[in-house]
């Protein structure tokens, strides 16, 4: 058996960190990226473009420049805002900015950007006529989205999704540089300590092989779901 | 104007924090930054060509370990990477007492392997999959010519992949730019590790992440415009014609 020097529960927990960080950070961005698609296809011209200026500048910019931005800027932002408050209305409060809640937004943010763009590109693809036909049946807004335009959208959003979620869970690694304690951090404080890079970061590695693999296999059943009715080739 | 004017006099003035001292620190992040990431691009293509071919070989022991190498290097996170080759190059048998130990003391060298292997495995999948997608007749024209393997690779398949391949390609490189961000994690001063510097200096989070994120945001459009120039040069039998 490989010694771990001790590490071996304090790497578990920050694998489940991991996990559970790329999950909710997945959820955020799937619900921002929703919502992008729909202002970058509103006829709104202001809506439509702060959806282009949002997904312009995240998609220009580092990930971890925007992290490092949003995470040691936020702390000030927050105090100034509620010192205003202060000042305005007396209103007392002290809002901490905890690291892991820090770390879910900033991802979703982040890849909010790229699942916006991919949602966009799938609510384009789905043929009008069959919307049309929906609302022959009297089917209302809401039941016509989620009985016929989502699930034939979600058709087209998949890969793209699956793309972005094996980007995403690399890029929670980020983390462990601004002080969330995740398997990365874990890791390398190991390998600091104990002067053994390899003992460390080759388990984190195939962790992180075995969480895509394990994806990959997820992503190819719902593919295979969503893709029923329309034959194999496509 | 004149209220303009004395709003750009004041604002340049009254900052303590963009000075020549920290400009010159983001210029040296910046040529960092551009070394790097243009050495590992230059490297890995150049690497990726060969692997490209072998990855699409019928011969199992060429393809399989090249498969390998890219499953590895795309599904682990580039910081794993980093902190592997940089803390894990001293256990090479006798480094340390070789000519090249000066060179790999130095974080930049093993940031440029780090960064060239990422590259080079994102870099093989994308030509992978331009060859193989050959236009049939293609290839059975070049057939038709009789030439042979060796030359039908120089003369028609490549050229074609590459062209294909351009758009991905732009694609990497921007993403090979904003990935270079986590070199400032091993002491290098790139971009990010000026503005960190300028944040910790300072402790002026906004300003110092706000112009990195402006220079990094130039550079990408300076990198998309240029392949969407070659694009349009290289693609323009792609494109509809205009009528």
């Amino acid at each position: 058996m490989i010694d771990l020097q001790g590490y071996g529960p304090r790497l578990l927990e920050g694998a489940w960190v991991t996990f559970e960080l790329a999950v909710l950070s997945l959820i955020v961005a799937l619900f921002l990226g929703l919502l992008t698609a729909s202002a970058k296809l509103s006829r709104n011209r202001f809506v439509h473009g702060i959806g282009t200026l949002y997904t312009t500048l995240i998609r220009g910019v580092p990930d971890l420049v925007l992290m490092m931005l949003l995470f040691y800027g936020g702390q000030i932002g927050i105090n100034m805002l509620t010192d205003q408050l202060y000042d305005a209305f007396d209103i007392d409060i002290f809002i901490n900015v905890n690291a892991f809640v820090a770390g879910v937004v900033t991802i979703g943010l982040i890849f909010g950007a790229y699942m916006g763009e991919t949602f966009r590109g799938a609510f384009q693809a789905v043929e009008e006529g069959q919307m049309e036909a929906a609302r022959a049946y009297g089917m209302s807004d809401w039941l016509a989205f989620r009985r016929v335009r989502f699930p034939l959208m979600m058709r087209h959003a998949l890969p793209g999704i699956g793309n972005n979620w094996m980007v995403l869970l690399k890029t929670t690694a980020l983390v462990s540089i601004i002080g969330l304690t995740d398997m990365v951090r874990v890791a390398a404080e190991a390998t600091k300590a104990t002067h053994e890079p390899f003992l460390f970061m080759v388990p984190v590695a195939i962790t992180y092989l075995l969480i895509a693999t394990l994806s990959e296999w997820i992503f190819s059943r719902l593919t295979q779901r969503y893709n029923a009715g329309f034959g194999e080739a496509d | 104007m004149e209220s303009l004017n004395l709003w750009w006099t004041d604002l340049l003035s009254g900052n303590a924090i963009f000075t020549a001292n920290t400009l010159e620190f983001y210029w040296n992040g910046l040529t960092t930054t551009v070394q790097l990431v243009f050495l590992s691009l230059v490297i890995g293509l150049l690497l990726a060509v060969p692997l490209a071919i072998g990855r699409g070989s019928k011969r199992r022991w060429i393809k399989l370990p090249i498969y390998a190498y890219t499953y590895v290097f795309r599904g682990t996170p580039l910081l794993i990477q980093l902190y592997l080759v940089y803390y894990g190059v001293v256990f090479f048998e006798g480094i340390q007492e070789s000519m090249f130990w000066p060179i790999f003391r130095d974080a930049f060298y093993p940031a440029l392997m780090a960064f060239t292997l990422n590259t080079a495995a994102y870099t093989t999948e994308i030509f992978h999959g331009a060859i193989k997608n050959t236009a049939k007749g293609e290839i059975e024209a070049a057939r038709a010519y009789g030439m042979s393997k060796r030359l039908m690779l120089r003369r028609i398949v490549l050229p074609s992949a590459f062209r294909r391949a351009l758009p991905a390609y732009g694609n990497e490189v921007i993403f090979m730019l904003h990935a270079s961000a986590v070199a400032s994690v091993v002491t290098i001063m790139d971009l990010t590790g000026a503005a960190y510097y300028v944040y910790a200096r300072f402790y002026a989070p906004f300003q110092a992440f706000i112009f990195v994120a402006l220079v990094y945001l130039c550079l990408t459009f300076t990198i998309m415009f240029a392949f969407r120039q070659l694009e349009r040069r290289l693609l323009a039998h792609l494109r509809p014609r205009e009528s």
